[in-house]
């Protein structure tokens, strides 16, 4: 690389490369600015609000300390919030890994050789590129009481005789939202997965068949181990979306019935916008979120990192 | 051995072709079901499901428009600002990953670990000091504060720079410095060009996901002209449609059909986008 330039004589190549260095901080200059202004503003402003008591229509607060965060240990729709947004995400998310992995050993398996693995990827990836707003909707008429869709079907092949309201019940509830996200992330989970099976190093699989490994063995020993960091990056990834959750419940049922998909982001909504607008309550509650995700993503982080030092 | 081998993989093959066939079920025919009823009427889909479109669309469609429905409005303006935020992301995306990637500075380093701190960071918890921020500045109903913070954002710069550390070459801009190009000329006359196929995988999801956006407009938008598509989606669950279905449906309809177009012609760029990314949106 550097041989081409060599010709160029060294004194004058050197001065010129000193004379446009200073280019760098003026192309990276304008990102820097609008982070400075729309993010790294925003979030020290978030965190000055959570130690004040704005509320209504109030624009200047008094400083409070800590009251808010003990506050909201306290109150319950907050801790509900909390516990809904994380059985949410677990909920969708171990069997969307689960199929996803399934799916992914099937893309990559040698001997299945399954054809129109394009046209699956594609089918299986559509719900995501779909408007959340829409998705929400197009479920909360689905699944509409007497007479959605979803009635009529159960109680035409007989599973129901009466029509169910699923959104007075908040096991249904719940169900729902958590299939939603279930089925408009496994496509995506599948692809990076596939992806990731396909970077392993070709020579430890010729060396299984050698070895004579069953494929399903060969899935086990070499491409499970293998493939945790792509599997990290999937969970934390996912964690972090899912800890942030708004669209689907907000627009399915409004965090109902009994607050059962109330979520934090819903929660913080509600505070800020609506009603008494505890705009320092919800400031206060976006710290806990971020608290929560940055533990949550740590010791994700740590235990499949120690799980595989061990095994290694 | 090798007959009753391949006889059972066969089966297993067949099996996996039926499973596929319910996935790719699962995945259309919720939204079949939608633009199906978007053409009966409410008496049609109370009665039972169809999987044939009826002839009562118009009629739907006349309902929507008066109950205040204005999807063109709402096209136009999630367009817009889609458009802008799309345009301003992949321009300055690039800008910074061009300074990051071809200049020596002190603060190089530091710069880019920032930005790859910035990737993991939750982008949703500071909207409480954001919506604050703005209503002192005056910019409720304005569409500035849905645009402009697109110009930073890190995972596209990220994606920009792995991809032009795979192309670029000094040699490339030799040339033109010894004609005297300026550095700005240079990027935009030699880089952009060349950096092309990321531009274009990067903006299909850009502008997906500010299409998509739903919790910002919500919370700085009020004025009814200026709604985006997905709060046009939230009017329809109110009063208004609860018992025409038909016009409800083809509400729905409406706000997913661009995008259902875009996939029919995209798809394969989305999808090696999510392949080679792992973009996650």
């Amino acid at each position: 690389m550097e041989s081409t330039s060599e010709t160029v004589p060294k004194k004058k190549k050197l001065a010129k490369i000193k004379n446009t260095n200073k280019f760098g901080y003026y192309f990276i200059l304008p990102f820097f600015l609008v982070f400075a202004a729309f993010n790294l503003y925003p979030t020290l402003y978030t965190l000055y609000l959570a130690f004040v008591d704005i509320s209504g229509f109030n624009l200047e607060g008094n400083f409070i300390g800590m009251q808010n965060f003990s506050y909201l240990l306290t109150n319950n729709l907050f801790l509900q919030a909390s516990y809904n947004t994380l059985l949410l995400w677990v909920v969708n998310f171990i069997p969307q890994i689960g199929l996803a992995l399934l799916l992914a050993y099937w893309f990559t398996n040698y001997q299945l050789k399954l054809k129109g693995q394009g046209f699956f990827k594609s089918v299986f990836y559509f719900p995501n590129i779909i408007t959340a707003a829409s998705v929400a909707v197009i479920f909360f008429t689905l699944f509409d009481y007497p007479r959605g869709p979803i009635n009529l079907i159960l109680m035409e092949v007989g599973v129901l005789e009466a029509p169910f309201d699923f959104f007075r019940s908040a096991f249904a509830t719940r169900s729902i939202v958590a299939f939603i996200q279930f089925w408009m992330w496994y496509g995506q989970t599948s692809i990076v997965l596939t992806a990731g099976i396909l970077s392993i190093d070709k020579s430890l699989y010729e060396a299984a068949v050698i070895d004579g490994a069953t494929a399903w063995q060969t899935f086990r020993r070499i491409t499970l181990p293998l493939l945790k960091p792509i599997t990290l990056y999937v969970l934390i990834t996912s964690l972090v979306g899912g800890l942030q959750m708004f669209d689907i419940p907000r627009l399915l049922t409004d965090g109902g019935p009994n607050n059962s998909v109330e979520t934090l982001m819903t929660y913080i909504f509600r505070q800020a916008i609506e009603g008494g607008r505890n705009v320092s309550i919800a400031a206060a509650a976006s710290v806990y979120l971020l608290i929560l995700t940055i533990i949550l993503s740590a010791v994700i982080f740590f235990f499949i990192r120690d799980k595989s030092e061990r095994e290694a | 051995m090798m007959n009753t081998n391949e006889s059972k993989q066969k089966k297993q093959r067949i099996l996996i072709y039926i499973f596929f066939g319910l996935l790719t079920l699962l995945s259309v025919l919720p939204f079949w079901i939608v633009i199906v009823n978007s053409t009966r009427t409410a008496e049609q889909i109370q009665q039972g499901l169809s999987l044939i479109p009826g002839r009562n669309f118009f009629n739907n469609w006349q309902i929507l428009r008066d109950g205040g429905f204005n999807i063109f409005q709402g096209y136009w303006n999630s367009f817009f600002i889609a458009f802008s935020s799309t345009a301003l992301s992949m321009y300055f995306s690039s800008l910074t990953a061009y300074g990051l990637t071809v200049y020596d500075f002190k603060l190089k380093r530091p710069a880019y670990l920032l930005i790859m701190f910035m990737i993991m960071l939750p982008p949703q918890v500071n909207i409480i000091g954001f919506y604050r921020f703005m209503v002192d500045l005056g910019l409720l109903n304005s569409y500035i504060p849905l645009i402009v913070p697109a110009a930073a954002s890190a995972p596209t710069v990220f994606f920009m720079k792995q991809y032009l550390q795979t192309i670029y070459h000094p040699a490339l801009v030799d040339s033109a410095r010894i004609d005297g190009a300026s550095e700005l000329k240079i990027f935009h006359s030699i880089i952009l060009p060349l950096m092309k196929p990321a531009i274009a995988t990067m903006s299909i999801f850009g502008f997906v996901q500010s299409w998509n956006n739903f919790l910002m407009p919500l919370m700085l938008i009020n004025d009814r002209s200026r709604f985006t598509l997905p709060m046009l989606v939230q009017l329809l669950t109110t009063d208004t449609y609860t018992t025409q279905y038909g016009s409800l449906y083809l509400g729905i309809s409406l706000s997913i059909i661009p995008l259902i177009l875009i996939y029919l012609f995209l798809s394969k760029h989305i999808i090696g986008g999510v392949t080679a990314g792992g973009v996650k949106m």
